[in-house]
This record gives C-alpha cells, structure tokens and sequence, in this order.
C-alpha cells in the first residue's frame, strides 16, 4: 500500500503548491506601489486619443476591478480571483488584441512552447544521460575525460549565451539557418511542417545544448560511483557481459536520482525555454509574455504565469508519479 | 524523512566525486593552506581574480562615461585607439565591457549575500528544528521553486516601468530566487544529522567546541562557499537575462545589456561582429571561472574530510 | 584435483608493488571443503581472487600458475589463463555481502539468468530453477519478487542457488556467514554442506570465524603474511596445529567448561612493503630463534597429509605426542 500513499502524498504537495502559487500571483499587483489599473486607462486613453465615452470607461474599470478583484474586501477578491481562475480558466480579455480573450491566445501559443520544451528536454535528458553513462562505466580511459570536459565546459553557460552564440556559428559564420527566424502560423499543413522545423532547430538545439552538458556530468558521477557497487562487481564475476552491466546494472540504478534531478530543474528548464522563444521570436508563450510586458497587457501576463506555474508543476507531478514505475522499491514496499 | 527528491545529485555531491584524481591524500599542516589548491581552484580563483581586479580598477582610468552615446565614431573596426572597436551607439566596447563587468559582479555579489543570508537561516532552521515547521518551510520553499522565475521578473518589470532601477532588480531576484539554496542546505543539514559525532557531543559535553571546528566546520563551510559562488553566477545570470530580452535597466552597463543593445542594433547585419562576441567571451570566461572556482573548493574540502 | 604452482600475486601501485601471495605451493584434492583462515591482510582473500581467476589491474599473477583439473564444454583443459571463461559454470563464487549484491531494481528470476555461464534457453532455465530453489527452502515466488522484498537470510539462500544451479566443480565462498545472525548462519553452513555432498564439489571457504571452519571444513590452510604456514586435515590441523601461529589461532576458540581468559596474539603482522627475511612470524613467535629469522621455513610435510612452514613444527609435533 505504499504506492497509495506515495500517490496521495505527491498529489497532495502538487495540489499546495498550486494553491500558494496561485495565492502569489494574486498577490503580486498589490505588492506594488502604483494602481495598476489607473495606469492601463491612461494608457488605453492615450491610444483612443479621447474616443472613450466616460461610460465605457466606468465599464472598463468595473470589469478590470472585477478581474484583479481589487472591489470588496481582500477576502471576497481572494475567492473571486480563484473562482475565475480555477473554474473558468478565465483571464479576461486581451487588452492590446482586444476583444479576444486571453486564454485563447495562450492556448494558441502554448503547442508550440510544449513542443519545443518536451521534444528538446526528453534529447537532452537521453541525449546526455546515454553519453554520462558511458563516461562514468569506462572513466578510466581518456576518452572519459573527454567527454566529462565537454560537460564542465557547456554546463555554466547560460541560456542567453547559448542561443546567441548558436546564432553567431550556425546563422552568421556557417550560414545554414536563417538569421532571424520566421515561423508560419495558422492551420498546420504538411508543407508547413519541415518549415518549422527548419526554423525551429537553433531554439532546440540551444535548449539542448544547455540540459546536455549537466546531465553528462552528474551521470558520469552517479555511473562511477555505482560501477562500485557490490552488485555491479557480483555481476562481473557472474561473467555478464560489459553491455548488461552497463544497461541493466548500472544505467537502470543510476538513473534514478537523475530523473528526481529533473523534476528540480523543471524551474529553470522552463525559464530557459521562454528565454529562447523571445530570443528567436519563436511563437509560443515566451514571446506572448514578451509582447505582453512592453504594451502593458496585464492580462495576457497573469493568464501566462498562472500558466507557467501549472505547468511546471504538473511536469514535476508527473515525473513524480512516473518515478515508482521505475523504482520496485518504491513499487513495493 | 527524506524524500525522493533529496536522491538528485547536487553541484556540491558532484565536485566531491571527482576528487579522488585530484585530491592530495597527506595531511599537510593545518597553518599551510596548501591543501586547498588544486588544479581547478587555482585556475578559477586565477581568473575571477582577473575580472575582479580589472573591473574594479580599470574604470578609475576610463576616460569618458562609457555609457555615453555619440562619444565616438560609431561602429568603429578594432584599432589602436579602440581595442574592441566602438558601438554603434558610438560608444567605445571595451570599455563599455569593463563597466559591465563591474555592475554585473557588483549586483552578483550582492544578491548573492542577499540569497545566501536568506535561504542558509531558512534551510539550517528548517534542517535543524525539523517536525511540522520543516514541513511547512519546504512545503513554501517547493512552491518558489516551481514559480517559473523568468515570467514574475517579466511582470513585475512590466509593472514597475519607470521606477526600474537596478536596486529593485536585485532585490527582486533575491525574493525570488532564494529556495533552490534553502533546499541544498537542509539537505546537508540532514546529512549533518544523521553522523554520530552530534550525539557524542550532546553525550560527551566537553570537547563539543573542537568537534564542531574539526569536523562540522569544513564541512558546512563546503556548501557555504559552493553555494555562495552559485548564488552569484546565479543572480548575475537571471540579470543579464533580463536584460537581455530588455526587461531591466537596459541604460546601466552590464553583461546583459551590452548584448541587449548589440542585438537590438543588429551587430550581426552591420557586421560589428566585435560587439556581441566579446560580452560573450568575457561572460563564459567568467562564469567558467566562478564554476572553477565552485567545484575547486569542493574538490578541496572534500579531500580534507577523507572524501567522507 | 587443483593445482597451485608457487603463485605470487602482485598488487603495482605508484608506490612501488607489493606482492600479496607470495609464493603459494598446494594441492586441493577434489571434493573437500577448504578453509582459510588468517588474519586480516593475510592474503586469503587475494588467493581466493587468484583461484576464482579476477585478476585485475592493480593485481597480477606474477608468476606461477594454477591447474584446475576440470574442463570445459569442449573438453578444454582449465589454467588461469582460461579460467574467465567457465565463470558460474564450473567454478562459481558466494560474495560476503548478499544485501548489497543483488541488482535492487531487477527482479531475482532475470538476475538468475543472465550471464554467459548459462544456457541461452532462458525460460527452460527458469523451470529448472524454480524446481531449484524450492530444494533449498525458497518458495517459487522468489524469482518474481526484488531483492529488498527478501530477508537477509533469504537473499544468502538465493546467492547460494545461483552459486550451485549449474553443478559448478567449485565454489568460492568469501566470508559467506559474516553478515548474518547466528541462527541463520547455522542454517546457511548446513546447507552448504548438504549441497556439497549431494554434489561433490570443492568449496574453498574463507573465513575470519575459527568457529565457522571447525564446524564446516575438511581441510584447513592457515595463511600469514602472504605465505601459507599449515595445510592438512581439518581434525590433524584442529587437534595438533604444528605452527605456533595455528596454535595461538585455536586457542583464541572458546570451549564449553574452559574458564581461561583468552589471550589475542600481541602484535600485529610485518609490512609486506618492506623486504622480508626469513621467518614472517618470527618477531611474534614465542618460539623464535636466530635461525627462524634468517632462514625462511619451507611449507614440508612434517607428518603425513599435514604440512606445516616452521624450522620446529616436527619437533612441537612429537613433544605434542608425547604429552
């Protein structure tokens, strides 16, 4: 019965952290020192250049009060603002593509966020883990040390370098990617599809280039150290061939705190990847916030973080439930 | 009770696996810090040196405000005059370069004060006192963690435009960014519990002092400094992202507005190539120095415990 | 019959090398259980690494050479040069630790099948397994269950299944009881030896616990400081040691009704890195004398079956006789 409470207690953590998530975000606006309300009026007033009727600007108020549940005690907002959120997914409308409704624009830009982010996490997860395990399994010839430099030396750099500097070798000084990417929006045809691909390579491949190198390191780590294993030597005096020791002994043991480790990193894989859609103006959630921040769409950016916060969280909950599938230990207690 | 989540191996468990190669195995006298070197620390602590040095000396001689556009001839090639050739701003590179660096280490150490003050009370607390309070803690410490950082510093720089100044900026990453430390720590504290010298000092009384120097010092202080220069790639790090993409106070110099501005005034298609490879250079030079320098003491430590 | 032809075993370190067996002559006849015994750092268990054939860099068979007297599948005769090749076939091995030696995250019956040793028909292998292990009081759910799902006593019971299934001609077992309590090692050495005399084979057993070796063995070697210094029947060996160093080794045995206070030998042994001469034992033998630390006693049949490596052994021999 060790996986019922297992279950129950990852659920229940996952269910909390969304609760206080949701609570910060909440919070947020009224931390700061000016209305943001006010200032979005000004704003929409500026631009309507006085064509707003003072009535539709009470209406505007109104709904806008009524979004940031700033009317009634903080209490009753509090509730409101959870009723609105969890229920109805409802964000209000855009404020710059007016009157089209936020959710329907994250919903349009997050495919493409999730494909990049998944497809490019699971190549540099594997990618990295195949090449740390072979590195840590045979760490006393050179090539190791090789391979384990290469880790040290991809690993600090950050997610701004990396996508930079793939644009400076593999865009500028080896032209085989465009320069300034264009991706082709609308219904998805086949046509479309090895453009984007096309297009969407330097992203993931900088995505890649960043999980890579990590998990290269700590799996060589974790390979040496359970090559060490009396299990691992019992094996080699069974006469198991180098392959099954590697794979069966210690690949599948070793693997497991990395798949914890990524569920941690889930934070900082997803900044990285928002950073690298705005740095390649790659359609998804990333340049919607972007966009959002310098016109001042505030709704566009509570309805993304909420769901930046949902989505890690349901990665980790995910690989968290995944994790026993792995584990017999965890499987049966 | 430990977690599944505590079997991720960390930066710190890493740099203690490789030090075997590396590790000196005699015991040198404890007045000599020779036992603290080893390759990596010493090239490292070289390099940051170098930055450290540079940034903060050169500037004295600068001779106009680096950030002051239309100093000179913009997009300038390399010379004599300049030796990274000029901006298209018309500023001079090298020394915008030299400024940044400053600024962003400046913000880098202090942020990493900041965070490192925070998230070790928190993680000691919530390590030492355990029960429901460690509960809770790492219940809020887990939360911060899955609060993707980059959208709130999108928002809230959105927010507060116009009252961007450079002190928020820091302080917001240090409100933000203390938890994934917090969670390092008390798992040392916790790996700290269950040795049993903690028990003969409570059973033994006298001798606790010595104890605690001789073998809980050089281990805290491990993760203490490991997590300290982490903190400051860190937070130098989540700045010049932001900076980056235009979200911070693009006018101040730093390694991520110089690159800012190089993109924004397309450096690729004007060919002044100089002015967005050098930040980069000067970027990964110096995070791999600090990165040397991280895993060079714990390498170091970890040889002085025997590798424990 | 084993062979070992005056083996030596090098450990080469940047240090300078040392050599762990240094210089081992014996004859293991087939179908006895072999205890050795010693001290740590004696060299038993590199002896057993040499017989078992897990010669690895910074260890090497300097010189001399070991003859098994079995042969493999195609009738191929087995020396330590081959020896890899018949591992858990002809000669098998029961690690100290069975808590740490079983892979935790695969399941017994898949750990039972797969290395070379056994037969490629994997799910008829398992049949006569599961046939197996209910012979040594294992339920044939085991092979489905994981390694932490066991007891310790249970996990041993697998380790020595999967060290008898395929009839090895010998078995190599380091410290096998060590980590158990004393009911079930009591349980584990019978079935050892219930096991050996259905099916004939030779176990070496290495051991630290004289207490183990009087129970279970046949024949005893004692090993001090890289050398082998008594060799014989178990009862010859028990009954009238012939080297000082066996002597003081079974008098530290507690016996029923025997009151005297135990006595642990002072001193500890010589450093192998140093050059040796004559007698190793001799700076801790109460009988030493000029000759023992100049001349090097041979390991010489001082009565029959019974070898002993001292100048005096024939002599402590028939003062012990005459007593």
């Amino acid at each position: 019965m060790g996986v019922l409470q297992y279950v129950g207690k990852r659920v229940g953590i996952y269910l909390a952290v969304l609760f206080i998530g949701l609570t910060v975000t909440f919070f947020l606006p009224r931390l700061l020192p000016t209305n943001p309300i006010d200032a979005y009026i000004g704003q929409l007033q500026a631009r309507a250049n006085g064509q707003l009727t003072s009535e539709a600007i009470a209406q505007l108020r109104t709904s806008l009060e009524e979004l940031y549940g700033l009317k009634g005690d903080l209490f009753s907002q509090y509730l409101s603002y959870l009723n609105r959120v969890v229920r109805h997914l409802d964000f209000g409308p855009s404020f710059t593509y007016y009157p089209t409704s936020v959710s329907s624009m994250i919903l349009t830009a997050l495919p493409w966020t999730l494909g990049l982010l998944l497809i490019s996490t699971i190549i540099a997860w594997i990618l990295g883990n195949l090449v740390g395990v072979v590195a840590g399994y045979f760490h006393t010839r050179r090539a190791a040390t090789v391979l384990e430099v290469v880790g040290i030396l991809l690993y600090p750099i950050p997610y701004y370098i990396l996508a930079v500097s793939v644009i400076l070798l593999l865009a500028y000084v080896i032209p085989i990617f465009p320069l300034s990417p264009t991706f082709p929006v609308g219904q998805l045809t086949p046509q479309m599809f090895g453009s984007i691909i096309y297009n969407s390579t330097l992203p993931a491949l900088t995505l890649v280039l960043a999980g890579f190198g990590w998990n290269i390191l700590s799996m060589k780590a974790l390979a040496v150290a359970t090559t060490e294993e009396p299990y691992v030597t019992f094996a080699r005096l069974k006469g198991t061939s180098n392959w099954t020791r590697m794979v069966r002994y210690v690949f599948r043991n070793a693997m497991l705190p990395q798949v914890t480790a990524l569920a941690l990193s889930l934070g900082t894989v997803f900044n990285g990847a928002l950073l690298t859609e705005i740095l390649f103006s790659y359609p998804g959630v990333g340049l919607l916030m972007r966009t959002a921040a310098s016109s001042g769409d505030y709704d566009v950016l509570y309805g993304a973080i909420t769901l930046s916060i949902v989505a890690v969280a349901t990665a980790g909950l995910i690989i968290d439930l995944v994790y026993p599938l792995l584990d017999p230990r965890i499987r049966h207690r | 009770m430990s977690d599944i989540r505590d079997t991720a191996v960390s930066p710190a468990d890493l740099a203690a696996s490789e030090a075997t190669p590396e590790a000196k195995p005699v015991r040198r006298d404890r007045a000599s810090w020779l036992w603290l070197l080893n390759t990596r620390l010493v090239l490292g602590l070289i390099i940051i040196l170098i930055f450290i040095v540079g940034s903060f000396v050169l500037p004295f001689f600068a001779p106009h405000d680096p950030a002051q556009q239309a100093t000179y001839m913009k997009n300038l090639k390399i010379t004599p005059a300049h030796w990274l050739g000029t901006t298209a701003l018309g500023q001079d590179t090298l020394w915008f370069l030299i400024f940044s660096i400053r600024n962003s280490l400046i913000l880098g150490i202090f942020v990493g004060l900041g965070i490192s003050a925070i998230s070790t009370a928190i993680g000691l607390s919530a390590g030492y006192i355990g029960g429901a309070y460690e509960r809770i803690v790492m219940l809020i410490v887990d939360s911060f963690i899955t609060i993707p950082l980059l959208p709130i510093l999108i928002i809230l720089g959105a927010l507060i435009r116009g009252n961007n100044n450079f002190f928020t900026i820091g302080l917001i990453i240090v409100i933000f960014g203390w938890a994934w430390n917090a969670r390092t720590i008390r798992s040392m504290v916790l790996s700290l519990r269950e040795r049993e010298f903690i028990n003969m000092a409570r059973f033994s009384g006298a001798g606790t002092l010595a104890i605690l120097v001789r073998e809980v010092f050089p281990y805290v202080s491990a993760y203490l400094v490991v997590g300290f220069i982490n903190t400051i790639l860190f937070a130098i790090n989540t700045e010049a992202t932001l900076a980056v993409i235009g979200m911070s106070k693009v006018d101040v110099p730093t390694l991520g507005s110089i690159i800012f501005w190089a993109l924004n005034y397309n450096a690729l298609f004007t060919g002044n190539v100089v002015w967005l490879v050098a930040p980069i250079v000067a970027t990964i030079t110096l995070f791999l120095g600090l990165f040397l320098t991280s895993t060079g003491f714990n390498a170091a430590f970890a040889s002085r415990r025997g590798v424990a | 019959m084993i062979r070992l032809n005056n083996v030596v075993a090098r450990y080469t370190t940047v240090r300078g090398s040392i050599n762990a067996v240094d210089g081992v002559t014996l004859e293991i006849p087939d179908g006895c259980i072999l205890g050795v015994a010693g001290e740590s750092g004696c060299g038993k268990s590199t002896l057993m690494k040499l017989i078992y054939g897990d010669v690895t860099s910074p260890m090497s068979l300097a010189s001399g050479s070991i003859e098994y007297g079995f042969a493999d599948g195609k009738g191929r005769a087995i020396t330590s040069d081959n020896i890899r090749d018949v591992w858990f076939n002809r000669i098998s091995y029961i690690p100290q630790s069975s808590m740490n030696s079983l892979n935790p995250v695969v399941k017994i019956g898949k750990q039972f099948v797969d290395f070379p040793g056994s037969d490629p028909d994997k799910k008829r292998v398992l049949a006569q397994v599961r046939e197996y292990i209910g012979k040594l009081g294992l339920p044939a759910e085991t092979l489905d269950a994981y390694p932490h799902q066991l007891s310790g006593g249970m996990r041993q019971r697998v380790m020595i299944a999967m060290a008898t299934f395929f009839s090895p001609d010998l078995i190599l077992a380091d410290e096998p009881t060590t980590a158990l309590d004393v009911v079930v090692q009591k349980d584990i050495l019978l079935l050892l030896m219930d096991l050996q005399e259905q099916m004939g084979n030779t176990i070496l057993l290495v051991s630290h616990d004289m207490g183990v070796h009087y129970q279970v063995t046949t024949r005893m070697l004692i090993m001090y400081a890289a050398k082998a210094v008594e060799y014989g029947d178990s009862e010859s060996v028990f009954q009238a040691p012939l080297h000082p160093y066996t002597r003081m080794l079974i008098s530290s045995l507690p016996t029923i009704g025997d009151d005297r206070a135990r006595d642990g030998i002072p001193g500890r042994p010589p450093s192998l890195w140093q050059d040796l001469h004559g007698c190793r034992f001799a700076d801790r033998c109460p009988l030493a004398t000029a000759r023992c630390r100049a001349e090097e006693p041979m390991l010489v049949e001082h009565k029959p079956g019974h070898w002993a490596a001292c100048h005096y052994a024939g002599e402590l021999a028939d003062r012990a006789e005459a007593a």
